[in-house]
């Protein structure tokens, strides 16, 4: 969250257009303090607080960016971004295309995914594939502090509207965070970690599963290559190919539904790309076809963690079912994983 | 007022005029690929607003769009090229007739969904405030907008901000067939805008020296920075269908009757009377010139090639 607040800070003390608005950036909580401090250093009118009124100030963020502003739109949940669909498909991811090109719309929406103590139906989804799916916008969900820098920056520089995804507990990694300004460009994804037996993508939050779900798969002797697409649109497919050109096995992960996902997606162009050449299986996780229940007991079913991850991936690499299952390991659940990249 | 101003006015409202009865004359032949909302009997309101602005005033709008975009000073061989979907139209013939734009003369776009553009002036209008300019906004929309959630959301935002911005609503009755009557209780758009903390009247008979005159005093005052935003209701009526070139009478969910009233208070008639033979004949003979001179353009354009299909969805 440190990464955010820095990334926003030296932006708008670089650009005077660059402007800070969304339900609550001013109050004490400071958006879990990713706007601290920027209220009292540039003064109401670049950052306030706004009325609850999610589409109209999802339309005046794309006035403002037509009149030249950098508008960032701050979200505490993605799941509040329906409201503000009408804008943001049919204005924002529009403009430059159906007027020619004579305008553009440099926007911001940055957006939360809740997940866990009970956060339910309507404060857990991830709904970045509603944004992939249409063409004008962009999408990231950077899963690290020295991304999470990276991306804001490349995004809020971006002339198009940007929808930059986060997760409320990838918030809390650590990680080293250059000083200087430092962009990550769109549509280049991230091999993390290298391996010759499975590939696996790990969408927001799940790559950190992903990583987990990696070194449980290492005591079984399977070596998974682990890779970050950063970028959901424009997506680097070629990064995920060429490992699966050389695995032959991709498990995607998503922060979301698989049905019309990111996850289906991914599968689709890398068969797309690999069917003639190469071999290839496929699986994907992702939340259960289900809304998200609050209780424990069933939220835990709901999610894919490290564990039923590397259950799927060893059943994918060693065919058929195997039935197994690795202990719960507690050092990896404290896993951070760290830059600098 | 001065004979100019007339003259002014009327060779606006005379070009919409025109402009509108040769696209529902070509429209048959199927040579514009663009659904038309034409503006006929509404262009009092486009001409009486954008002649109280600057020319770098900035100006949203509604899928109605032909009447304010050529009121403002959009280039009307851009328009009549992309009702044709040609690759000089003004959106490269990829925006139509419901999204005709004209950044540099102030146009800045209109939406086919109702009530869309609204949020959008007002943030043009704060970020103006911000960068301490005194160009303001004018957000066009119809009746069937204050339907819309959006649009009460917009005038809260704008009330707040105090925001250098002029709502007009452009009152034709109707949001496609079905009248303001059988879709509010209560009808009087003034009365629930005032709550809001934004002063707004009502101009009830089209009459376009009275919208004039109000927008001047209303600009006026946002140009010298004493409040904002402003909203003002414009009675006035489509004498054609929703969407396309007939009348639609005939479909029973209005009456001749009620359109009378309307058709002989026409303002390009009274405008008309208001100047010399001489002055008015010279006027009309430089409209029709013009006007066919931008249909042939349109009519000879080339479309656009086939690399434009994927140009212009993201800059990069």
């Amino acid at each position: 969250m440190d990464a955010i607040r820095e990334a926003t800070d030296q932006e708008m003390e670089e650009d005077a257009s660059v402007v800070v608005f969304g339900l609550d950036v001013d109050d004490p909580k400071a958006i879990q303090g990713t706007t601290r401090g920027l209220a009292e250093k540039y003064g109401p009118e670049r950052v306030f607080g706004t009325p609850l009124s999610e589409e109209a100030m999802t339309g005046a963020a794309i006035g403002m960016a037509l009149a030249g502003l950098r508008p960032i739109h701050i979200h505490i949940r993605m799941d509040f971004l329906m409201l503000a669909m009408n804008q943001l498909v049919n204005v924002a991811a529009k403009s430059r295309y159906m007027y020619g090109g004579q305008v553009h719309v440099p926007m911001v929406v940055r957006c939360m995914i809740g997940k866990s103590w009970g956060q339910g139906a309507q404060h857990s989804q991830g709904l970045h594939s509603f944004f992939m799916h249409v063409p004008g916008l962009k999408v990231v969900a950077p899963t690290n502090p020295y991304d999470a820098k990276g991306c804001l920056i490349q995004a809020i520089r971006d002339d198009d509207p940007v929808i930059y995804v986060e997760h409320r507990i990838l918030h809390f990694q650590k990680g080293i965070v250059p000083e200087e300004l430092y962009r990550i460009p769109p549509g280049k994804a991230r091999v993390l970690e290298e391996g010759g037996d499975v590939t696996l993508v790990g969408i927001s939050y799940m790559l950190l599963e992903c990583l987990r779900a990696r070194r449980y798969l290492e005591t079984m002797d399977v070596h998974a290559e682990v890779i970050d697409p950063i970028w959901l649109s424009p997506l680097d497919i070629g990064t995920i190919v060429k490992s699966v050109k050389k695995t032959g096995r991709l498990c995607v992960v998503d922060n979301g539904w698989t049905t019309c996902g990111a996850s289906a997606e991914i599968v689709t162009r890398v068969i797309e790309r690999l069917q003639g050449q190469r071999e290839v299986v496929v699986h994907r996780m992702g939340y259960a076809p289900a809304t998200c229940p609050p209780t424990p007991s069933l939220e835990d079913l709901y999610y894919p963690n490290a564990r039923t991850i590397a259950s799927a991936v060893y059943d994918l690499v060693k065919g058929g079912r195997n039935r197994w299952l690795p202990e719960e390991c507690e050092e990896l659940q404290e896993m951070e994983f760290r830059g600098p990249f | 007022m001065s004979k100019d101003i007339y003259e002014r006015f009327y060779r606006s409202l005379y070009r919409i005029r025109r402009v509108e009865e040769e696209i529902a004359r070509i429209y048959p032949s199927d040579k514009i690929k663009s659904p038309v909302h034409l503006s006929i009997g509404q262009e009092a309101v486009s001409v009486g607003v954008c002649e109280a602005l600057r020319p770098d005033d900035v100006v949203f709008g509604t899928y109605r769009s032909h009447a304010y975009y050529l009121a403002k000073g959009g280039d009307l061989k851009k328009m009549l090229a992309e009702l044709y979907g040609k690759a000089t139209g003004c959106a490269k013939g990829k925006g139509g007739s419901m999204h005709l734009v004209d950044a540099a003369h102030g146009v800045m776009g209109a939406s086919a969904v109702v009530g869309t553009t609204i949020p959008n002036a007002v943030g043009y209008a704060y970020a103006l405030k911000l960068q301490r300019k005194d160009t303001i906004v004018v957000s066009f929309f119809g009746d069937g907008a204050t339907d819309e959630g959006v649009f009460y959301e917009s005038l809260n935002f704008a009330a707040l901000k105090q925001l250098p911005i002029i709502f007009i609503c452009e009152n034709n009755f109707y949001a496609i067939h079905t009248h303001l009557l059988r879709r509010h209780r209560d009808v009087n758009l003034c009365e629930r805008v005032r709550p809001y903390g934004i002063p707004a009247e009502r101009i009830d008979n089209n009459d376009i020296l009275k919208i004039n005159e109000r927008m001047k005093g209303v600009v006026d005052l946002l140009r010298a920075k004493q409040g904002g935003p402003f909203f003002i209701e414009c009675l006035t009526y489509r004498w054609k269908e929703h969407v396309g070139p007939d009348d639609d009478f005939h479909l029973g969910y209005r009456s001749y009757e009620e359109a009378r009233p309307w058709v002989e208070g026409d303002q390009v008639g009274r405008l008309a009377a208001l100047i010399a033979p001489k002055d008015r004949e010279r006027l009309e003979t430089q409209v029709e010139e013009e006007v066919r001179a931008a249909i042939a353009y349109a009519e000879d354009e080339p479309f656009p090639e086939a690399r434009e299909l994927l140009t212009d969805v993201t800059g990069e």
